[in-house]
């Protein structure tokens, strides 16, 4: 399979009075027709390294190849295969859908008629509708189309679902795998776990501007030694020690064990071998059980494992 | 999949056109507030047949014979009051002058000098007094009142608008939009497209351009059917210099919006670019009036070039030729301004 994006040694300095390195010796490879996530916290580096590879930023070093081509010296070549959907965008609020998207594919030497555009995010019925009377979803489909019109092989979105309601992020995961199952290539940003797990072939976990983990999202969480995850935690037990990872890490079946604020998970291969062991141990300990889950490990898992810190405060599990 | 083409520069300028044609509140401001302006200075500075004078006579013993006096002219307002309500009268500008009739007869002129009116007062009062009291005049005198069109005060002040306007659409309609574009991230998103830059550029001043033409055609229009202005000078010279006026204030616009993102940066450097010129370009009163000394400043700030050349061609019929220092500084401004703009032009 041809190579669609490649990046080596990407780096990424904001100079100032203490200089930030947003993105530190990159790497990346998206192959053709897959849909790649860059996963990561807010301030990882994503949006550096996708607006570097869009050709918006100029790297500090490094090298990047979009669709086989160089920017700086294919520039146009390239702006005319590529869709893109920046993360935040306000485009003009008195201009209708149509009109929207008549201006941007006039842009492109060729693309979709902007009727299809409109149809390809159902936004049909919007047609006369002005940008500045269109729900948030409305308008991300919105934004979604003005990358498509240019039919593009190539497609980014930055954060394409943030700050949106269940009903319309699957809206938009529908455009988007739609658009994957033409053969064509996908690479957005997320910091959300569900999403990059439903929609993308493969993943790149970011952390501090660097990749710390890529492959499959099943891929992913399978280096964790287990597939489900069983948390609990212990009432309140007056005069006695909190319980640690060496108490818990020699059960049947354990992979790992995670203890953060009286809330313990534990990384297991088969629930049913764990869950006997965990309540004898428990007894044997004096301890009581204040509650009990186990649920499937999630990329969540991965990247607090890898970096012992949560993507997102709060968590953000849709379902 | 289409290869049908649209044109970019079409679409932009299209753009442009619908959102401002879609927001009333700025088209407004820009065709219905210069109107606004023409009416509201014509009525006030129309030029009055009769020029009341407001005179206050303090209470005396020899106040009947001057209040009598002057009474007999239509032209004087008298009031007679005791020595403090004159005061306050003349303190709060209800009053041109307080007359203090004494033995003699000698009368005691009370007023600010510094207003015009109370210096108008004092001197018709006084050469009405004098007469009543058997002044005779020895040469004879009559008066020619100007009021044809050209010399009044709405036919010096349409091509001040003009100017005003000019200068305005091209800080607003170029640089504000420009601004706004970049801070809403349009212009990021813009150039994410294949689209050229110099197509935007051109596109958003073709779009002022066209938003010009009816903004000129209805002031010149409006201050002709209604005050009887008329341009005494081409046609094309006036449309020439609006253009000229149009292009060089497009560049300053440009030049502002260069690198401002936010909404602050740029409506205060709007201010520092048009404030000077509100005040010393000339376009309520001539810019002669102020001190020699600062005179070689004003001529070069590109409004005064303007506003003197629209003077020069409307009121006087000047050919273009006649103007050409106007040009030269008005092109200078617009390439230069224009030159550093796309140099320091910032996309994102």
């Amino acid at each position: 399979m041809p190579v669609a994006i490649k990046c080596e040694n990407l780096v990424k300095r904001y100079a100032g009075k203490t200089p930030v390195d947003a993105v530190r010796r990159l790497d990346l490879a998206v192959e053709t027709g897959e849909c790649f996530g860059l996963l990561g916290p807010n301030g990882a580096g994503k949006t550096t390294t996708i607006e570097i590879i869009e050709g918006l930023l100029e790297p500090t070093s490094g090298e990047v190849e979009v669709l086989a081509m160089k920017w700086g010296r294919q520039d146009d070549a390239i702006r005319q295969r590529i869709g893109i959907s920046l993360q935040e965008t306000k485009l003009a609020e008195k201009l209708s859908v149509l009109e929207t998207l008549t201006l941007f594919r006039s842009f492109y030497s060729r693309g979709l008629e902007p009727d299809e555009a409109m149809r390809r995010v159902s936004l049909e019925e919007k047609a006369a509708a002005w940008v500045g009377k269109l729900s948030g979803g409305q308008k991300q489909r919105l934004a979604v189309a003005c990358a498509l019109v240019g039919d593009p092989d190539l497609l980014f979105l930055d954060e394409p679902t943030t700050g949106l309601d269940p009903q319309a992020r699957r809206q938009l995961w529908d455009i988007i795998r739609e658009f994957g199952r033409q053969g064509r290539t996908v690479l957005l940003t997320t910091h959300y776990m569900d999403e990059a797990e439903r929609l993308c072939d493969r993943v790149a976990i970011v952390d501090h501007g660097k990749v710390i983990a890529l492959g499959s999202p099943r891929e992913l969480i399978a280096s964790l030694g287990g597939e489900h995850i069983i948390d609990f935690s212990i009432a309140n037990a007056a005069g006695l020690r909190e319980l640690q990872a060496s108490d818990l890490s020699d059960l049947p079946g354990t992979q790992s064990v995670r203890c953060e604020d009286g809330q313990i998970s534990l990384a297991v291969a088969e629930p049913h071998v764990t869950l006997p062991a965990l309540l004898v141990r428990l007894k044997d300990l004096r301890r009581e059980l204040a509650s009990l889950t186990t649920r499937h490990a999630s990329l969540e898992d991965v990247f607090v494992t890898l970096t012992g810190r949560h993507l997102r405060d709060g968590g953000s599990h849709e379902s | 999949m289409s290869t049908r083409q649209y044109s970019p520069l079409g679409q932009l300028v299209l753009a442009r056109l619908r959102e401002f044609f879609r927001q009333p509140e700025v088209v407004f401001w820009v065709y219905g507030f210069p109107i606004l302006l023409v009416v509201a200075l014509g009525m006030a500075f129309r030029n009055k047949p009769v020029e009341h004078i407001a005179v206050s006579v303090q209470n005396g013993q020899y106040t009947q014979p001057v209040a009598e006096a002057l009474s007999a002219n239509a032209r004087f307002q008298v009031q007679r009051c005791d020595a403090d309500a004159c005061r306050l009268r003349l303190r709060t500008g209800r009053t041109d002058l307080v007359v203090i009739a004494e033995a003699g007869p000698h009368y005691q002129y009370s007023y600010d000098p510094t207003r015009a009116e109370s210096v108008m007062a004092r001197s018709a009062v006084d050469d009405a007094l004098q007469r009543a009291a058997g002044r005779k005049d020895i040469a004879s005198t009559n008066d020619k009142e100007l009021a044809e069109p050209g010399a009044r005060y709405i036919d010096f002040l349409v091509p001040g608008l003009l100017g005003m306007g000019l200068m305005g659409g091209g800080l607003w309609g170029v640089g504000f939009v420009i601004v706004d574009m970049r801070i809403r991230k349009l212009l990021k998103r813009f150039i994410a497209t294949p689209m050229k830059k110099y197509q935007f550029l051109a596109g958003i001043m073709f779009s002022r351009f066209l938003f010009m033409i009816p903004e000129i055609v209805i002031l010149l229009l409006f201050a002709w059917l209604v005050f009887g202005v008329r341009v005494q000078g081409s046609i094309f010279a006036v449309m020439f210099f609006v253009f000229l006026g149009a292009f060089t204030f497009a560049g300053i616009g440009l030049l502002v919006a260069s690198r401002a993102n936010t909404v602050e940066t740029v409506s205060g450097l709007m201010n520092l670019v048009m404030l000077p010129m509100w005040i010393a370009s000339g376009i309520f009163f001539s810019s002669d009036r102020f001190p020699a000394g600062v005179q070689p400043l004003i001529k070069i700030l590109p409004l005064t070039p303007l506003i003197n050349a629209l003077r020069a061609v409307i009121l006087e019929g000047t050919s273009l030729v006649q103007l050409w220092p106007q040009i030269v500084v008005l092109s200078i401004w617009g390439v230069v301004t224009f030159a550093l703009a796309l140099r320091w032009f910032r996309w994102m």
